[in-house]
């Protein structure tokens, strides 16, 4: 019994419409922000590093494509490229001096700017035809990235990230660096949350199911589409920005290429579209296992005494998260967070549910 | 203004973009049967590519039944890929099967590198590289083969559409549920589709092998391949063709006339730029079929 839906009555509507309908699901919650809290001191600080940091940025960035993908249904394959704009114009103006605070602001308003172009496209076609607009427009970004010498230093070269610092301390140690992710990951995670249970929300949801529909109900899903793409934006800007100046410390082209952007629409949709927790299932997964993986491979084939070659090892990852991404949509079209709400449902009832049969 | 010099652009320019329709054209089979974008083709083709090489370096046997087999082995993946993957998803939303098909793609690319190695390879087809003059004008041989064949392989679509199996694709294409009603076997008919999408990656792959090489780049052909579908009319093979011409053209003599102005490299741009006018002005393409969407 993990679960308690006993004594839980939603008399009004102010508590049906809670984040967290059940207390034991707002204990777990809790819960797992403490252990968020602690890792520092739990977590060796290279997985702390390597592992931890880097699924929390990501995962904030995939909240922020699962925002206009899941909620507002527009395809978006170029959300690498929106995190570039904020990556390059946070860092340009922390270089410039601006403050960390305000040079994170600057970035991500810059992505909402250039995100909106996207919507345009958005405006005129949608489905397969959005997708590959970004698309495209995600290659324009990316020559424009490259062949501008202002931007990022021309073609092979990368920009240095300044020291991150709040409030006038300077952040360099590991533990500063996880805490900076950690508290930009749960500030858009609690945004994400409360988002279905506003009217913008609500109308997102009715854009995506279908927008002429939405139109005729009285929701202007030219203004919503438009404030997707722009707030989805910000929050890409700023996680890309964070990504440079925590994780990389430099900013190439190359970190935002297209690749990065199908990495990114694969976390959201291996995730489950429009399920917070998807997401954070759904990063670990893109960006952990193929990893594991190739460490198994290793492993086994050193014990089994086989030699495998090094060009093999160093294309398993990717065969290996090309097959994740099929196997799950084959599984479960919704995603892991579909899985998980599957498991969650049965056992809130579990074991009663197995008197009354 | 030198016409020899842009005559010489434009036509190479056109050969070009037929090798691009011969991929766009296993994009186009795929999409008119069952409306799924299949940004699995580099994959595919990279596969197709791989598989002649290893049926002929590898395992020895002479070109002219090396390819013939590949193409039979890959009608057969073709098939699979459909009855595995594609059918478990047919009806779900579009964002799903994309993503579906970007997971094939990734997938196809890391096990075929896994499996022979990223080293640039050539197919050797026996075509000499010696360029051939028409008058004062410069034609690569190998891109005039691969034109030939792509309307060669036109030519043979066009045919094959007026078979009964044919009529049958056209009518699956033409409406799913009416074509189910009347006893045509639906997900047969997509399989075909898929298995000859599989078979035109063998062409292109082996055609784009030999003019760039066997690795991995082949797959970086998408994105053309996608504008070369786009601009045709997803569902139309005749605009496949005359789509590939035209950007062809258009990327061959526009890159001359950008490259000195932005420094290089403008042919992404070129194409990118082709896929975004495509699509804010004409959706549909120049003879894809305009869909009316009811609410």
């Amino acid at each position: 019994m993990f679960y308690r839906l006993s004594g839980v009555h939603h008399a009004n509507y102010v508590s049906d419409s809670r984040i967290f309908k059940v207390p034991a699901d707002r204990n777990l919650a809790v819960f797992i922000f403490l252990i968020g809290l602690a890792a520092p001191f739990i977590i060796p600080s290279l997985y702390l590093n390597s592992y931890m940091l880097p699924w929390l940025i990501w995962t904030a960035a995939a909240l922020g494509l699962n925002l206009v993908t899941g909620w507002a249904g527009q395809l978006h394959l170029g959300y690498a490229a929106v995190m570039a704009v904020g990556a390059y114009s946070a860092i340009h103006a922390a270089r410039f001096g601006v403050p960390w605070e305000f040079a994170l602001i600057i970035g991500g308003l810059t992505s909402s700017v250039i995100g909106s172009l996207f919507a345009f496209a958005a405006l005129r076609v949608k489905g397969l035809y959005l997708a590959l607009t970004t698309l495209a427009m995600q290659f324009v970004m990316d020559w424009v990235l490259t062949h501008s010498p202002a931007i990022s230093g021309g073609s092979h070269a990368s920009l240095q990230s300044p020291t991150l610092a709040f409030l006038g301390q300077d952040i360099t140690s590991d533990t500063g660096f996880y805490y900076v992710a950690f508290g930009w990951c749960v500030l858009v995670t609690i945004f994400m949350l409360n988002l279905k249970r506003t009217g913008l929300g609500r109308a997102l949801v009715a854009v995506r199911e279908k927008d002429f529909a939405a139109a005729i109900l009285g929701v202007n899903s030219f203004y919503y589409k438009i404030l997707a793409f722009a707030t989805s934006s910000f929050i890409a800007g700023v996680s890309g920005a964070l990504l440079v100046a925590t994780f990389f410390f430099l900013a190439a082209p190359e970190q935002f290429s297209v690749t990065v952007s199908i990495q990114v629409l694969a976390m959201v949709i291996v995730g489950g579209l429009g399920s917070v927790i998807g997401s954070y299932f759904g990063v670990a997964l893109i960006l952990l296992v193929p990893g594991l993986v190739n460490g198994l491979v290793v492993t086994v084939s050193e014990g089994l005494g086989m030699q495998i070659n090094v060009e093999t090892l160093a294309h398993i990852p990717n065969a290996v998260y090309g097959a994740l991404i099929v196997i799950i949509l084959l599984i479960e079209p919704l995603g892991l967070g579909k899985l998980y709400g599957n498991i969650r449902d049965y056992l809130m009832v579990w074991p009663f549910d197995q008197f009354k049969k | 203004m030198d016409w020899v010099f842009l005559s010489e652009l434009a036509i190479n320019g056109a050969l070009t973009g037929l090798l691009y329709s011969l991929f766009a054209i296993g994009l186009v089979l795929i999409y008119k049967a069952s409306s799924v974008p299949n940004l699995a083709q580099g994959g595919l083709t990279m596969v197709g590519a791989y598989v002649v090489l290893a049926l002929s370096h590898d395992a020895g046997l002479p070109l002219w039944l090396a390819i013939p087999l590949a193409a039979v082995i890959m009608f057969g993946l073709g098939f699979g890929i459909e009855r595995v993957a594609l059918r478990r998803l047919a009806g779900r939303p579009v964002v799903m099967i994309l993503m579906l098909t970007l997971g094939l793609d990734i997938f196809l690319r890391g096990t075929t590198l896994a499996i022979w190695g990223g080293t640039s390879r050539s197919v050797d087809l026996g075509v000499s590289y010696e360029p051939l003059f028409l008058g004062d004008i410069f034609i690569s041989r190998i891109h005039l083969v691969g034109a030939g064949v792509a309307l060669a392989l036109f030519v043979a679509f066009m045919l094959f559409f007026r078979t009964r199996t044919g009529i049958k694709l056209r009518a699956i294409a033409d409406d799913y549920m009416a074509s189910w009603s009347v006893g045509i076997s639906v997900e047969r008919g997509v399989g075909l589709s898929w298995a000859l999408a599989s078979v035109v990656a063998v062409a292109a792959g082996v055609i784009w092998g030999e003019v760039q090489g066997v690795d991995q780049a082949l797959s970086l052909l998408l994105l053309k391949g996608l504008t070369v579908a786009v601009l045709g009319g997803l569902d139309s093979i005749l605009g496949a063709v005359i789509a590939g011409i035209i950007l062809g053209v258009v990327e061959n003599v526009g890159a001359d006339f950008l490259d000195p102005l932005v420094g290089g490299g403008s042919r992404e741009l070129i194409v990118a730029a082709v896929l975004i006018l495509t699509v804010m002005i004409r959706p549909h393409g120049l003879f894809g079929r305009h869909d009316i969407e009811r609410v």
